[in-house]
């Protein structure tokens, strides 16, 4: 069988996560691994994960999204609900498997619903409207109550107090307490293979070429019969629910869940766009592997305390000149040839 | 040429990974020679020092309180060393931020366990604080929060805190106004940050409180963090509702403008705060004649006249350039109270983390505190982890914290 | 008379957003760039009149004029180093990112210089303000400052842009970089400019900010940051005078819907407003509608 240049690009990605998913358990297993990578693992997975999510938003179908976290949030906040009703009552596999798959659908309906007005709109306007929904999404779900007694469910924005026997679900700013920790190295690892697998096989399919000649000229793309509004709203739809699936992982992994700027305000979706465009805008592999480095550089930059965060800002400034900057890239391309006739002698 | 470039981006990339991976490995293997802020210890090998970890946000909006336990624990730590260390070993600290994010906090503790923590003193923080305390469930490490008020802090046994929980101090708040002969009278009106667990904790305990004992709530004004700065609205509705008594569960950062906005509109009802809104007074640049007649629940005043606050203060002063708060106060006793326990319980460090932990369980619970900084009288705690002591009511007046009769 | 205070403070708050967005607005109508540390040079110029004015002791005035230089070239600076190298990056996306950055970076330097701990500023304005209608309706100095602030410097941009010849330069780079190359115009030169404005507006607008909320702490700049931006785009991106309407709406809507509504919910009411608006408008209230060719 003869691959294609594409399929094998795809292949190397997941040779790329396989061969990371099994240098760890091997070094789990000879117990080099410190707990605080072992820690590191599932959030490095899921950023990856809505990272590659976003990437197919902003790199393959070409609008602007700064409102990304709000999905994950949306994601985390169903799936945690659903998790925390039934923890008592239901097993440990199949409980996570349905609530990832609520917490999917959940993101995916409310990507839906935003899309319909959000892909109306061009450019900027796109971004800040999706930035808008997401501040509306956690500011909504960090003011509501939710609970239920014997008289029933209740929902407020005002806190209540429950009649007889009962359980709070969502307690306003306190978000949701006691998700089970459900969330492992191993299920992230896979289900970011499976959404490399949708997004790259979406991208190289009659559906991903039409979302991308709608990028590349979607005024072209309509005069050949293209459905515009179609294939945006597919393209938006399925980077939602990945970012919701994410958002689940991210709910299963620490107990606590609040709807606080810190997890899903703008900055948190501004961080993702980060992953993305450090990753290379449209690089499927590279927005992987920069959410992956970027979540674990201010870790490993521990040792310095205070300037941590100093020196953070200023890495991401200078490869951002050294990766973007039209000087920068002539340089290093010189270098390349200058290389490249070295090797030819 | 472009794909020649993508490819250079990518095995720079790798390599960055492989490097940060790499540098992972090593660290769990120097860290324990690694004295991260403590300069006084001098033996580190394992066994013959006690390690304490702390974690708080020391960036990020929240990193006033983390910088303040930091430099608190330091104090302690330090003294204690000076003195002869605890049973006669030396304790080395370190001490991680969480940019008061419940994840990046699992991720300090992470490192804390790296470097070989045996006991440890946070969160400073409510949410990292349940976070953490999930994870040393888990592990079985004692854990002693300075400040996480969340009574979900402490759900599991290996966990205590120094300061109060916030049900514990709306209701005595709510309590003290009820008993008082001028305040049980008055119009109250609360303004409270909806968007914190402290805040919102406090809220809900007053206000079911003060409806048991027949108090007047006439409006009840919630913020936001992400609005923390424009009060006029929440002041003027208060006003409007003719409210004599504004309570305020909140940290001081916020009280000191609500009370400047309050003087420029001319509104000057008495404010009452809890144990958050000790420090108002050390804003810097703060006008303090508008705290005048302010009246808060605290267990701490910096200050105090006696030689331990005197002390603490003053050191506190030297280190970090600012007079301490509350938190920086918990701190200091939680590490005193780890002492005491060690030396009751004759705890060394060469016993597992676990054994700490049993060790310390039980005698958390047998210790009695008499000297110290955040209760008038003696510090103990109850098995839930929760402390026994008696908020002050203190009135700031002629721009000091005096006692309230 | 309490619906005309309620009024009052949000036109207030709205000028100070309205102040912000004018330097958003220029430096996108200019450079096409969303410059995310806008905020935070905001901030730098309050701690730069909290340290002169209440460290070294300067007058309010000379305080603000040490942070307006200050400020400018400080933008200046950062348009230097983090953004011009990118001007013709591949993706506009790329000046975006160092933009953040660079707002990671002057949030960090705060912390360090000037620590966690938060300061209260002195108020730059010393007037006590107007007592209306029999002492009914009062209105403080600060509030009186801020809204002539913010018309005197709209009047002011408008004359500068429509009457100088640097003015008419920026208009002509906003509109086509390449032609206002070919007319002599200095476009390295203009941009430059652009952000020196930009910054000192921000510092102006920390002056009355800081003076109306007597706060400072290194995160003080990016909420109001945020919340101009999206008052940028409400008036329509690039557009002065809709910088200004954007954001005097948004100052209103925000303080009647937290008087009337919900304290809560009065930022998802701001971006539930927004959104309305995008979408009958879709280039923001003044903005320009774009034909698209093919």
């Amino acid at each position: 069988m003869k691959l294609t240049k594409v399929s094998k690009r795809n292949l190397i990605t997941y040779g790329i996560v396989i061969a990371f998913y099994i240098i760890i358990q091997i070094l789990n297993l000879t117990g080099n691994l410190s707990s605080h990578m072992e820690g590191l693992l599932v959030p490095m997975t899921y950023y990856s994960i809505v990272a590659v999510a976003l990437n197919l938003t902003v790199g393959i179908l070409g609008e602007l999204s700064l409102g990304h976290a709000g999905f994950m949030c949306i994601g985390a906040f169903s799936a945690s609900l659903f998790s925390v009703a039934t923890k008592e009552t239901m097993n440990g596999g199949l409980r996570f498997f349905l609530a990832l798959v609520i917490g999917t659908v959940m993101a995916a309906i409310f990507g839906f619903l935003i899309g319909i007005p959000v892909l109306r709109l061009k450019g900027d306007y796109l971004a800040i409207v999706t930035l808008a929904f997401g501040e509306i999404i956690k500011n909504i779900l960090a003011a509501v109550y939710l609970g239920y007694d014997e008289a029933g469910l209740h929902i407020s924005f005002k806190s209540f107090v429950l009649q007889g026997e009962g359980k709070m679900l969502i307690n306003g700013a306190m978000g949701i307490q006691g998700t089970p920790s459900d969330s492992s190295f191993t299920i992230a690892i896979v289900i970011l293979l499976i959404s490399l697998f949708i997004v790259q096989n979406l991208v190289n399919s009659r559906d991903g070429r039409a979302i991308m000649s709608i990028r590349d000229n979607r005024i072209a793309s309509e005069s050949v019969g293209i459905n515009v509004v179609k294939y945006k709203m597919l393209a938006f739809v399925i980077s939602a629910a990945i970012a919701g699936t994410a958002g689940v992982l991210f709910s299963h992994n620490t107990s606590t869940l609040t709807a606080t700027s810190t997890y899903f305000g703008y900055n948190v979706s501004i961080m993702i766009l980060v992953y993305v465009v450090l990753g290379g805008i449209g690089n499927i592999r590279g927005s992987v592997i920069a959410a992956s480095i970027l979540y674990i550089l201010p870790e490993m930059l521990r040792g310095l305390s205070n300037y941590r965060m100093l020196i953070y800002s200023i890495v991401l400034i200078v490869i951002m000149l050294i990766n973007w900057a039209p000087k920068a890239i002539e340089v290093r391309e010189k270098y390349v040839t200058l290389l490249k006739r070295r090797f030819a002698k | 040429m472009k794909k020649f470039g993508k490819v250079v981006s990518m095995l720079t990339a790798s390599a960055m990974l492989m490097g940060t991976l790499a540098g992972c490995g090593n660290s769990a293997d120097t860290s324990s020679t690694e004295t991260a802020e403590t300069e006084t210890t001098e033996a580190s090998a394992e066994g013959t020092t006690f390690k304490i970890g702390g974690i708080g946000p020391t960036t990020g909006a929240a990193a006033i309180y983390g910088s303040d336990v930091r430099d608190a624990i330091q104090i302690a730590v330090d003294e204690i060393n000076e003195a002869g260390g605890i049973n006669g070993y030396q304790i080395e600290y370190k001490f991680e931020d969480d940019e008061h994010n419940a994840e990046k906090s699992v991720n300090a503790y992470n490192t804390l366990k790296d470097w070989g923590m045996q006991m440890l003193v946070g969160c400073v923080t409510s949410a990292p604080s349940i976070a953490v305390s999930e994870k040393t469930h888990e592990d079985n490490m004692f854990m002693l929060t300075p400040s996480g008020t969340a009574v979900n802090c402490v759900q599991y046994d290996n966990a205590f805190r120094v300061c109060f929980s916030d049900p514990n101090q709306g209701a005595a708040s709510a309590e003290y106004i009820a008993s008082d002969e001028t305040l049980k009278s008055a119009n109250i009106a609360i303004i409270y940050d909806s968007s914190i667990e402290y805040s919102t904790g406090i809220h809900d305990s007053f206000t079911s409180k003060a409806t048991e004992l027949g108090l007047n709530i006439v409006t009840d004004q919630a913020f936001t963090a992400d609005s923390n700065t424009d009060f006029t609205v929440q002041l003027q509705s208060a006003k409007d509702a003719g409210a004599d008594l504004v309570f305020l569960p909140i940290y001081y950062q916020e009280a000191s403008l609500i009370l400047t906005q309050a003087n420029t509109m001319g509104y000057a009802p008495t404010f009452f705060g809890c144990d958050g809104m000790d420090g108002i007074l050390e804003v810097e640049n703060f006008d303090t004649s508008l705290a005048e007649g302010l009246m808060l629940l605290t267990p701490f005043s910096a200050t105090a006249t006696d030689d331990l606050t005197v002390n603490f203060v003053t050191k506190f002063q030297e280190l970090a350039g600012h007079v301490p708060n509350q938190f920086g106060a918990d701190a200091y006793d939680a590490v005193y109270a780890i002492k005491a326990v060690c030396e009751a319980q004759n705890i060394t460090p060469d016993m597992s983390v676990s054994d700490i932990c049993e060790a310390m369980k039980t005698g958390m619970t047998e210790i009695e505190l008499d000297n110290v900084l955040t209760s008038p009288s003696t510090l103990s705690w109850e098995a839930s982890g929760e402390p026994n002591k008696e908020p002050r009511a203190v009135v700031i007046t002629n721009g000091e914290y005096v006692l309230a009769e | 008379m309490n619906f005309l205070t309620y009024l009052i403070n949000g036109i207030s708050l709205g000028s100070i957003y309205a102040i912000i967005a004018l330097g958003y607005t220029m430096v996108y109508g200019i450079a096409k760039m969303l410059n995310f540390a806008h905020g935070d040079v905001i901030m730098i110029g309050g701690y730069l009149i909290y340290t002169a004015s209440s460290t070294y002791g300067f007058n309010p005035l000379v305080s603000i004029l040490i942070s307006v230089v200050g400020c400018t070239i400080l933008g200046m600076l950062t348009e230097k180093v983090a953004y011009k190298p990118l001007r013709n990056a591949a993706s506009n996306l790329a000046v975006l990112i160092t933009a953040i950055g660079v707002s990671y970076f002057l949030q960090n330097i705060a912390l360090l210089i000037f620590g966690a701990n938060p300061k209260s500023f002195s108020s730059v304005v010393t007037w006590e303000g107007l007592s209306l209608a029999g002492g009914e309706l009062k209105i403080q100095g600060v509030t009186i400052v801020t809204i002539l602030t913010s018309v005197v410097i709209l009047i002011a941009l408008q004359l500068f842009i429509n009457k100088t010849k640097s003015g008419q330069a920026m208009l002509a780079v906003s509109e086509d970089k390449g032609a206002a190359t070919l007319m002599g115009i200095n476009v390295n030169k203009t941009i430059s400019l652009t952000f020196a404005i930009g910054s000192g507006l921000a510092a102006i607008a920390g002056a009355l900010l800081c003076s109306a909320y007597p706060t400072l702490t290194p995160y003080t700049g990016a909420m109001p940051g945020i919340k101009a931006f999206v008052a940028a785009v409400l008036g329509g991106i690039g557009s002065i005078p809709g910088a200004m309407i954007g954001g005097l709406l948004l100052g209103v809507v925000e303080i009647l819907s937290k008087r009337y509504i919900s304290t809560q919910l009065a930022d998802a009411i701001v971006f539930a407003i927004l959104i309305i608006i995008l979408l009958v408008k879709p280039t923001g209230l003044l903005g320009k509608n774009i034909q698209e060719k093919v």
